[in-house]
């Protein structure tokens, strides 16, 4: 499957390889250099970007992002070592490096930033970065519609999340989450704070794919397998995790945050693990079991305790460690074989005993078995449900112990069942892998074994300050394999009683839950379809209504809605009361010529049949007000005018030479809606003008730019230094507009032209 | 259709208005004037040219394509722009330098000059693009 391609020859991805190895491993060691400083406290540091909107590049070093930039950069170099070695020879390997590292960066500042909305940029990042990967495949119909389907489910919570980040920051009064943090009691007794707390968790929950935003993660699935492994174990879909646990301090502790993370935790756990079981791709069981994990961790996030986050950023990392071997391990098995069906591959150990023995360390580290990290994290869940309350004790214990039974169930089918055996006939002839595809999942595996042994380590320098970071206060974190005979080790035993008999039997639960599949009406994938469906036929249905293509109707709305709304507001607000005075006094009768001629042309343009006079009719009218910009003086806005006037004239008829003369009698109904609508915007506006003059004239703009227009700009002409310098951005946006406006008319005329020479000729 | 008398005068006018936008364009900061309107006369000397001979003489005469221009100009006028930061300034804030300060007689240069040269290329050139376009494919 990843061998379908040109080859090219290149040795571990030429210069783009080594590159992407080098970036992710000098950061791992400047991190792991900050570790002992980061264990004693934070740190925070910052640059101003947007001082003004309290947008700063300011970074909040603790150890949440910590823990999670170790992850970030330690799985990031084994898996582009990884790549460099599986898609090096690929045409487009160095696009891949490019959207690899993008992601990377985006995963980076994520973690790292502590200004909200620097926050959401990399959040962003890593939405539109994951897209592209997930695509990589772009040739493939399949892998576009995962890709996408990702991208719009993650984007629409981004989208969301933005919102609540908003909300947060205007009640917080800062966007910093360094300041924000330490208000968590204004913010949750704050009437505003579900509000906030809905909108985050959407942003959360389809990231970290929660039921019943889920469906994208397996289909991600797409994407090559390095990519699945990094997305898949340390970052992508841990952002949303990431943000919950940074969030806890401020949000976290309500009823309302207890039950929304726990029982959607608590379902996506089970509901995946249920799914796991179902799948025979080996790939395909992984992503789930993914989910699984997620669902895990947002069910103790929300649980809140102490120990229930200690448990919760242990299984941070003891998941991110076995995950990443396994999704590397199943790359080097489908490179080997050719197939990651679970039913075909049997046998491999003999064939592959480093790829078996990677995958033994983290299936133990998965199934919760002694001396394995994994073992002390699934202790500490045990530990951590139990101590809780009421029905939430019973609820998170029972989700993790089933979470547990299949994730020891799991471990069987993706890393016994391959290996054990009798070798069976597969695709290609099965091989060891090379180096760089191995060090990786050793490594993650040999850590997850190394940890179990020495804890404390792990308990110290990570786990320890992250729940510090997340609980908000200090308390001690003391992490042991062994804890003496208690409930939970007496739930581990019965979790490897029920997971080996749940392994045993997992062929006949997969024809089961095939059967049960195949008459179930709920299938959230086919309902994404149909939903984007509907969003296409309604996106087709307003463009029929609104854009028919006819210029006339268009400009019936546009000035129709104009006379509704700004008229209505007029007569609603009753601002015909408040003293309106029309005179005539004091009109010179050189205004009253040029007032004829405005008006002469008008009417003009109304009543000719010839579409040359009512453009050189509607010229006059034009010329005419430039000439009132003129009496009162203002020769620039006068000039302007008048060029743009002579302009449309010479534009409209060199159009106009090629259409017919007017028909001699349109239609009176026609002509009488028009005429109303006309008509109505002529009021309207005079109404308008009209009160706008009977107010006092604010001249503090004017009175500034008269005094500032020498002194701080050198120019005494007021117009044009307020155009080039005081109001210089605005400028600027509008000469972008004039010459995309220019290029996208000629593309327009170009694409007429084109059409109609074919016909011309025939 | 060929006018002798338009093309004759139009030689003549077309010089004229393109040295009246530049005059425009120049003393815009103190006096009526500007990169808005300079690049507008400047167009309309084009466009005359245009009408008395034909498109594609104006575009030989033109010598660059008027799209191109247009958004060399967006690119002059973002690139003044840019400048402020070489001196610690915000985005867009003018910078000033007199050549040959003798008592009150000097040369003003300034980045807001360059921005106003931007503004002219890119009307002159959006509006000869949209011209051009109109009289060849309609």
């Amino acid at each position: 499957m990843a061998d379908d391609y040109p080859k090219v020859d290149r040795v571990m991805g030429g210069a783009a390889g080594w590159i992407s190895i080098a970036f992710p491993s000098i950061l791992f060691l400047y991190f792991l250099g900050l570790l002992p400083q980061i264990a004693l406290g934070p740190q925070v540091h910052g640059i101003d970007w947007v001082p003004s909107l309290g947008i700063n590049l300011s970074v909040l070093l603790d150890g949440l992002s910590m823990t999670f930039v170790l992850l970030i950069t330690g799985i990031g170099a084994a898996v582009t070592l990884y790549s460099a070695r599986y898609l090096g020879q690929h045409p487009d390997y160095p696009r891949f490096v490019s959207y690899l590292l993008m992601f990377m960066v985006g995963m980076l500042g994520l973690v790292l930033a502590d200004n909200l909305i620097m926050l959401f940029v990399f959040w962003e990042i890593t939405t539109i970065a994951s897209y592209l990967l997930i695509g990589f495949n772009a040739d493939s119909a399949k892998s576009r519609r995962s890709a996408l389907q990702a991208l719009l489910v993650t984007g629409t919570g981004g989208l969301i999340l933005l919102g609540g980040m908003i909300v947060l920051g205007n009640v917080a009064g800062t966007f910093q989450l360094s300041e924000i943090l330490t208000q968590g009691d204004m913010l949750r007794a704050h009437p505003w704070y579900l509000a906030i707390l809905l909108l985050f968790l959407a942003g959360t929950f389809t990231k970290s794919a929660q039921v019943p935003f889920h469906f994208w993660l397996p289909n991600a699935m797409a994407a090559p397998t390095p990519v699945s492994a990094y997305l898949h174990s340390a970052t992508m879909v841990k952002a949303g995790i990431f943000l919950m646990a940074r969030m806890n301090p401020a949000l976290g502790g309500t009823d309302a945050w207890f039950w929304i993370l726990t029982l959607f935790g608590g379902v996506t756990a089970v509901f995946a693990s249920v799914m796991a079981m179902r799948q025979t791709d080996i790939k395909q069981v992984l992503a789930y079991t993914t989910l699984m994990a997620l669902g895990t961790l947002t069910m103790f996030l929300g649980a809140g305790t102490h120990y229930a986050i200690m448990a919760a950023m242990l299984f941070l990392v003891v998941h991110s460690l076995y995950k990443a071997a396994l999704f590397l391990m199943i790359g080097i098995v489908d490179h080997a074989t050719g197939t990651r069906e679970a039913g075909v591959l049997g046998g491999l150990s003999k064939a592959m005993p480093l790829t078996g023995l990677a995958a033994a360390l983290a299936a133990i580290s998965m199934a919760g078995i002694p001396p394995m990290v994994g073992f002390i994290g699934k202790e500490f869940m045990y530990k951590a449900g139990l101590g809780l309350e009421g029905f939430g004790a019973f609820w998170v214990t029972i989700m993790a112990f089933a979470a547990s039974v299949m994730m020891f169930a799991v471990g069987g089918i993706v890393a016994l069942k391959p290996f054990r055996g009798d070798l069976r006939p597969t695709p290609t002839e099965p091989h060891e892998g090379p180096w760089p595809m191995l060090a990786g999942p050793l490594v993650l595996g040999a850590l997850s074994l190394i940890f179990g042994l020495v804890p404390g380590v792990l308990g110290y320098y990570l786990v320890g300050p992250a729940t510090h970071a997340v609980f908000g206060e200090v308390r001690e974190v003391h992490l042991y394999l062994w804890g003496g005979v208690n409930m939970a080790l007496i739930l581990s035993l019965l979790t490897f009683l029920a997971g080996w008999l749940v392994y045993r039997r997992h062929e006949a639960i997969r024809t089961r839950l095939a059967a049960f599949e195949a008459r179930n009406p709920v299938d959230f994938d086919a309902g994404w379809d149909r939903l984007l469906e509907g969003f296409k036929a309604f996106a087709a249905w307003q463009t029929r209504l609104i854009q028919n293509g006819s210029l006339q109707r268009y400009m019936a709305v546009t000035f129709g809605t104009f006379v509704v709304l700004v008229g209505g507001t007029y007569l609603i607000k009753g601002a015909f009361r408040s003293g309106l005075s029309l005179t005539t006094e004091g009109i010179h009768p050189v205004q009253w010529a040029v007032l004829g001629l405005i008006a002469a042309g008008a009417m003009l343009t109304v009543w000719t049949h010839s579409r040359m006079t009512a453009v050189a009719a509607m010229g006059v009218t034009g010329i005419g007000v430039a000439l009132i910009f003129i009496m009162f003086s203002a020769p620039d806005v006068a000039i302007t005018q008048l060029l743009v006037e002579v302009l449309v004239v010479v534009l409209v008829s060199v159009v106009m030479l090629r259409l017919p003369y007017l028909p001699r009698r349109s239609k009176a109904t026609f002509r009488a809606g028009h005429a109303m609508i006309a008509g109505g915007m002529g009021l309207v506006t005079t109404f308008l003008m009209i009160s706008v003059l009977a107010t006092d004239f604010d001249r503090r703009l004017t009175t500034f730019f008269e005094a500032a227009s020498y002194p701080e700009a050198y120019g005494r002409n007021i117009v044009n230094v307020i155009l080039v310098d005081f109001r210089a951005l605005d400028t600027f946006g509008e000469v972008t507009v004039v010459a995309i406006a220019a290029i996208a008319a000629f593309a327009l005329l170009r694409g007429m032209s084109t059409r109609r020479k074919p016909e011309e000729e025939s | 259709m060929q006018s002798l008398i338009l093309t004759t005068t139009t030689r003549l006018l077309a010089a004229l208005l393109l040295m009246f936008s530049i005059y425009a364009l120049l003393r815009g900061h103190n006096l009526p004037g500007g990169g808005f309107i300079g690049g507008l006369i400047g167009a309309t000397a084009f466009i005359l040219y245009t009408i008395a001979t034909s498109v594609d003489e104006a575009r030989a005469a033109l010598r660059i394509d008027p799209s191109n221009l247009a958004i060399l100009g967006v690119g002059v006028a973002a690139l003044a722009g840019l400048g402020a930061g070489f001196a610690g300034d915000p985005f867009f804030t003018g910078q000033w330098l007199f050549l040959f300060q003798d008592g009150d007689s000097y040369i003003p240069l300034s980045t807001v000059l360059v921005f106003d040269i931007g503004v002219y290329m890119a009307v002159f050139g959006g509006i000869l693009t949209l011209v051009f376009a109109m009289e060849q494919e309609i």
